[in-house]
């Protein structure tokens, strides 16, 4: 026996004694729209290392568009082929469920109308983005950068590596999944917050505001997941809900856990006394990428939110369901009433925001049938006017990019009708008057607390309606019944792509008022309950 | 019977003795050369401040990239031990997987790589 023929049969023998690793059961037919956009997000970083940099901008916008509508393709032949939807696939990790689905079709859409805004390059030349966002602000450099056309093209895959984080982190059935998937959708939001082509060091502000932040409520929802660890022995939504219903385990884990978690999500939703980073953020970032934020991100977070509170917590929802009353008050308090005082329109529309993040909260806590769909439904509503919103925003500009102080927005609707009824239509639906899906929203929601026993959070939530009503009104009055200054701001000719997205948008808003039922049927039909196997 | 816990105290008395040994020692039997780097908040490295006007006297961004590429390429090995270990039993489904991974790493690699980021100057 050679030496050769000796060291075959030793590793004969210890190969026959390899027990093979089962390899988890994948769904890749629910799973692929978010392979889909994420296998795409890498293909956008080659395109940036290898294109040559005067192709780079249309081959992202191709992709970034032709990936959102493959991802959607693929949503809906999933739909079609699986009625009985509800699988739990990758060992358990995600759980594509008929919420989950409900939520990345939202998510899809309105990063479309989302990239479009990104995408622009006519309504400020050359786009909002930098092309080299390192260099000083106000240096010469700089000024010889903003009259450059070259844009930081990154931001197509950046957007795209953000939305799949947030596909990952609605449909995520554990908690360390849905922080990864927290850190995959904040990283790349923190970098395209600093990267605006005016008014530079507001934004770098902000992006660092936003950073520093994001990881610290990062580190409060890592914190919870390790104390539930402790309680649960588990990080998987199902044990920890089965541990909750046992008596046996001591609850300050359980409730210290629970609280940290929370916040690290309310941070995310802007919700309440978490939102100090919204106002800056939303201002100082590029509008097309606070439009991005302000809706899908909403989405993503409070998708997470009604995923944690109904899978993991729905057993002790005795225990924390004041808390969180009052959290939803807080947030609508300061969202309406700090509103009022606002003379910057995007900061203005921040501070909406955390308004209605209070009002998608208290749908949130109803943990019922109806309060899940009424909040979904809103969430979709919502968006929808926020990204047409921050269209029209990005319109109204001086020689020195966009006019965003209130003042410059005094008559507008002299100098341009369309642009100013559009945006009046805007409010109108933020404000939650009827024929606006802004309107149906809130009855959706409003309705399900009323059914769940929360009369007195409803009332307070129709104060703040009615208190917020009076500052979207006092934009409408500006814009119609003020005369417009002499050195006022103009009123650019969008783009076709931003074109599109305001379209998008205000159709949306406007269907959804008057016609809600097929939307609210979908969201709504039987058996819509989050699955966590 | 030994206590599971005994092990780790002596671990722990073994890295202070060694922790104080080391810094105790060191001044007794080592060599003393001061020079101006000594007295640096880093002895090694760049100086943190300040940077040369050339530069803005910003901190060249360089540094974090390498950084960055340091933890990227850590993190691939933190997962390519354990798959090295039990890649028999992982089978196809695991080098595929495997593959992908090192793939991901890569396109970062080539992205940093062709946008100049490697070129030192």
């Amino acid at each position: 026996m050679t030496v050769l023929e000796a060291a075959h049969t030793s590793l004969g023998g210890f190969l026959a004694q390899v027990t093979p690793i089962q390899a988890p059961e994948i769904d890749y037919a629910a799973i692929l729209p978010m392979l889909i956009v994420l296998g795409a997000a890498c293909v956008g970083v080659l395109f940036e290392a290898f294109l040559p940099r005067y192709q780079r901008w249309s081959w992202q916008v191709a992709l970034t568009l032709l990936t959102l509508v493959g991802a959607g393709l693929a949503l809906v032949v999933y739909l079609r082929d699986n009625p009985q939807q509800g699988v739990v696939t990758l060992a358990g990790v995600l759980s594509v469920d008929r919420p989950a689905l409900f939520l990345w079709g939202t998510l899809l859409v309105l990063a479309f109308g989302a990239v479009l805004l990104i995408a622009d390059r006519s309504v400020e030349p050359g786009g909002a983005f930098v092309s080299h966002a390192a260099v000083r602000p106000g240096t010469i450099q700089d000024r010889a950068q903003a009259a450059r056309l070259g844009m930081q093209t990154e931001v197509f895959p950046l957007t795209l590596f953000a939305l799949g984080g947030m596909m990952v982190f609605c449909a995520s059935n554990n908690l360390l999944t849905m922080f990864i998937a927290l850190e995959v959708l904040s990283l790349p939001l923190y970098l395209m917050c600093g990267l605006a082509r005016r008014r530079r060091l507001l934004s770098q502000e902000a992006a660092v505001k936003y950073f520093l932040l994001g990881a610290f409520a990062s580190a409060f929802f890592l914190y919870g997941v390790a104390l539930l660890y402790g309680y649960a022995n588990s990080v998987r939504l199902r044990d920890i809900a089965e541990a909750a219903a046992g008596t046996n385990r001591s609850d300050t884990l359980l409730y210290a856990g629970l609280g940290l978690l929370v916040v690290g999500l309310l941070f995310k939703a802007s919700v309440g006394p978490f939102h100090a980073w919204t106002p800056d953020v939303y201002q100082g970032a590029p509008t097309p990428v606070t439009a991005f934020m302000a809706a899908c991100t909403k989405v993503a977070a409070f998708g997470g939110i009604l995923r944690v509170l109904t899978g993991a917590f729905q057993a002790t929802s005795w225990e924390w369901r004041g808390v969180l009353w009052g959290v939803a008050i807080v947030s609508m308090i300061i969202g309406a009433v700090l509103g009022l005082t606002q003379t910057d329109i995007k900061r203005m529309i921040a501070y909406s925001s955390v308004a209605h993040a209070g009002f998608l909260l208290v749908g949130s806590i109803a943990l019922t049938g109806e309060g899940l769909s009424g909040t979904l439904f809103y969430l979709l509503a919502y968006g929808f006017t926020t990204v047409a919103a921050f269209g029209v925003v990005s319109l109204v500009r001086t020689a020195d990019g966009e006019a965003t102080h209130l003042s410059q927005w005094a008559g507008l609707a002299k100098r341009s009708p369309l642009v100013a009824g559009v945006f009046t239509f805007l409010l109108l639906a933020l404000a939650g008057i009827p024929l606006t899906s802004g309107f149906i929203g809130k009855f959706v929601v409003f309705s399900a607390a009323l059914k769940d026993g929360m009369a007195p959070l409803v009332v307070v939530a129709l104060l703040a309606s009615a208190v917020a009503a009076f500052f979207y009104l006092r934009v409408v009055v500006l814009m119609y019944f003020s005369e417009p200054s002499p050195e006022g701001p103009t009123v650019s000719v969008p783009g076709s792509f931003t074109m599109v997205a305001i379209t998008l948008g205000t159709v949306i808003t406007f269907v959804l008022g008057v016609w809600p039922a097929f939307v609210l049927d979908w969201a709504g039909a039987g058996g819509f309950a989050f699955s966590t196997t | 019977m030994l206590d599971p816990y005994v092990p780790l105290v002596l671990m722990f008395v073994l890295a202070t003795a060694f922790s104080a040994v080391s810094v105790l020692v060191a001044p007794l039997i080592g060599p003393r050369r001061y020079n101006r780097a000594k007295l640096d908040s880093y002895e090694c490295g760049i100086e943190p401040s300040p940077q040369p006007i050339v530069g803005g006297g910003r901190t060249p961004v360089a540094y974090y990239l390498t950084a960055m590429l340091f933890i990227l390429f850590d993190i691939e090995m933190v997962f390519l031990y354990p798959f090295a270990v039990t890649a028999d039993a992982l089978g196809l489904f695991g080098l595929v997987e495997i593959a992908l991974f090192i793939a991901t790493v890569g396109f970062a690699y080539a992205y940093v790589w062709r946008r100049g980021g490697l070129d030192w100057n």
